[in-house]
């Protein structure tokens, strides 16, 4: 920096980027989120010509570059893949949910692919690769992804 | 085909807050230091390549905010969002494409004006899963912990590449985070998000960074000795986290195998000298030289342990420091490109190796490392 800048206090111009955005979800995620919120079921999309059940449900494989042409019913139980537990407070994080938050990559019965969401109803330092949840459903569902509440672990009889 | 070198790289300090300058600033910065490490002029440019992300700079075409102070006034202007790797492509292929003979390619961000965790968020699909709340550190701690379950990687093995590349960044006078750590520190600094500390995470960093390429033709017409790309590609994977097997990357495995194959590399762990690759979290350091076939599956942690990867080690890696050491997003590939090309010409100063002929570069755009580009950098056309 030069000489002529000597001395001179930067400042900040203090702003928000804030625009109101609505997605339109498209026939395949509408389908999903109608069957969510009224019935209380889980649902996927296939792809005929590999065999495979996609969730979240799209409209074209993701594998073959074909139409996902089949509807299919999913276990709301599955296995967990993976998981994090959040200590710090994110931005992003929802002001209902308070840290430790659990996410997981849940692969439901039925699935090829794995969603993600919320773990709850466990302590942390319980959560395991490979255990067994199970869908809680929000009362009250509006059509979108957090009509699921969260998963909980499956409780062995 | 038509060949086509580096010849000028110029980097301005990676710092947490660059209070006292725009974009515009820090490109200007880059930019005249590219030009005069290639001893050319903007006149000597053909067109210009910028690299930037519209949510990072909180305004649309944000290429647009650095295209004066990068000398693009007049000439052909085109822009990528995602790492300075891809506009590094893309740059080359506009100096191979016969119209243009030299490109100059910038990268530009800076996370301190925004909210990481709100931009990271806006990442993910909006109708599906943007509303839980994730963000890139809670994306990639859950990619750490599937990538630890499958090798058996452990956390002291994790922060032993914070260890490493802090303390590489100590000799390198444009890295914002040199520190002499331990172990013990970086596994008792705070858990941000299981299994990630804050010292396994990369800071929030500013900065800019330059590289002019150019055609074979005139590739020798300036300062430099050119340094040559003999391989590049890239590759993506599917976008969402649960279609993918987050433990691995199978979009970096094959974006290496092209690139190694367009630079005639039959055996990357003998034939590469230097690599920098990114490192925004300690398993990323781990998990990218396994999947790119420069160490055996599940075994980097254990020879990173025994200093394979340290600057004087068998393969030094990331010995610029690293994103752990300064992590601007979109212009940190070209801080890695610029940071193995002053290898391979013998410039690095501080943290020169001893023998760096070939030399890789790694980027990646989207969550996890959804895509990977790979450049391999020579010395010799």
């Amino acid at each position: 920096m030069t000489d002529q800048f000597q001395g001179i206090e930067p400042m900040v111009y203090k702003s928000k980027i804030n625009v109101p955005y609505s997605w339109w979800a498209g026939d395949t995620a509408s389908k999903f989120y109608l069957t969510l919120r009224d019935e209380k079921k889980i649902t996927a999309t296939k792809c005929v010509a590999c065999n495979k059940v996609f969730l979240p449900p799209r409209k074209v494989c993701p594998s073959c570059f074909t139409e996902n042409t089949q509807w299919v019913n999913v276990s709301d139980e599955g296995t967990l893949i993976t998981f994090t537990i959040a200590r710090r407070q994110f931005a992003a994080i929802p002001s209902d949910r308070k840290v430790p938050v659990i996410w997981g990559l849940i692969k439901l019965d039925g699935a090829d692919t794995a969603m993600l969401h919320y773990l709850d109803e466990i302590k942390p330092e319980s959560v395991t690769i490979g255990m067994r949840v199970k869908a809680v459903f929000s009362e009250g569902r509006k059509g979108n992804i957090r009509d699921i509440s969260h998963f909980k672990p499956v409780s062995r009889v | 085909m038509d060949r086509a070198a580096i010849i000028g790289v110029g980097t301005t300090k990676i710092e947490k807050s660059k209070v006292g300058e725009t974009f515009a600033d820090m490109a200007w910065e880059a930019v005249n230091k590219a030009l005069s490490d290639a001893g050319m002029t903007i006149d000597d440019i053909d067109n210009v390549v910028t690299t930037s992300s519209d949510f990072w700079d909180g305004r649309t075409i944000s290429c647009m905010a650095v295209g004066d102070a990068s000398g693009a006034a007049h000439k052909n202007v085109s822009c990528v969002e995602g790492d300075g790797t891809y506009g590094a492509f893309y740059g080359m292929t506009r100096s191979l494409s016969g119209s243009y003979k030299t490109t100059l390619v910038t990268g530009h961000s800076k996370g301190s004006q925004s909210v990481s965790s709100l931009i990271t968020n806006s990442s993910f699909d909006p109708i599906y899963e943007r509303a839980l709340g994730m963000d890139m550190v809670t994306a990639c701690a859950m990619q750490a912990r599937s990538y630890m379950h499958r090798t058996k990687t452990t956390p002291e093995q994790l922060a032993g590449v914070s260890v490493k590349n802090h303390g590489n960044a100590l000799k390198n006078p444009l890295a914002q985070l040199p520190m002499k750590i331990t172990i013990k520190d970086v596994l008792e600094s705070e858990m941000i998000a299981d299994p990630l500390h804050k010292l396994d995470c990369s800071p929030v960093s500013d900065g800019c960074a330059a590289v002019i390429i150019a055609h074979e033709s005139v590739a020798a017409n300036f300062k430099q000795k050119p340094v040559w790309i003999k391989g590049v590609s890239f590759c993506a994977d599917s976008f969402f986290f649960g279609d993918r097997d987050l433990s691995r990357a199978k979009a970096l495995t094959e974006a290496a195998k092209k690139a190694y194959e367009m630079a005639g590399i039959k055996d990357p762990k003998k034939e590469i000298d230097v690599v920098e690759l990114y490192d925004a979290f300690t398993y990323q350091e781990l998990m990218w030289l396994e999947e790119m076939g420069l160490a055996d599956d599940a075994m980097a942690g254990k020879l990173l342990e025994k200093g394979e990867f340290n600057m004087d080690g068998r393969l030094p890696v990331n010995a610029s420091g690293g994103l752990l050491s300064g992590h601007p997003v979109i212009a940190a590939g070209l801080y890695s490109m610029a940071a193995v090309v002053r290898q391979i010409r013998g410039d690095a100063g501080g943290f020169q190796v001893k023998k760096a002929k070939t030399g890789l570069v790694h980027g990646v755009n989207g969550l996890g490392g959804q895509s990977h580009c790979v450049f391999i950098l020579d010395k010799d056309k």
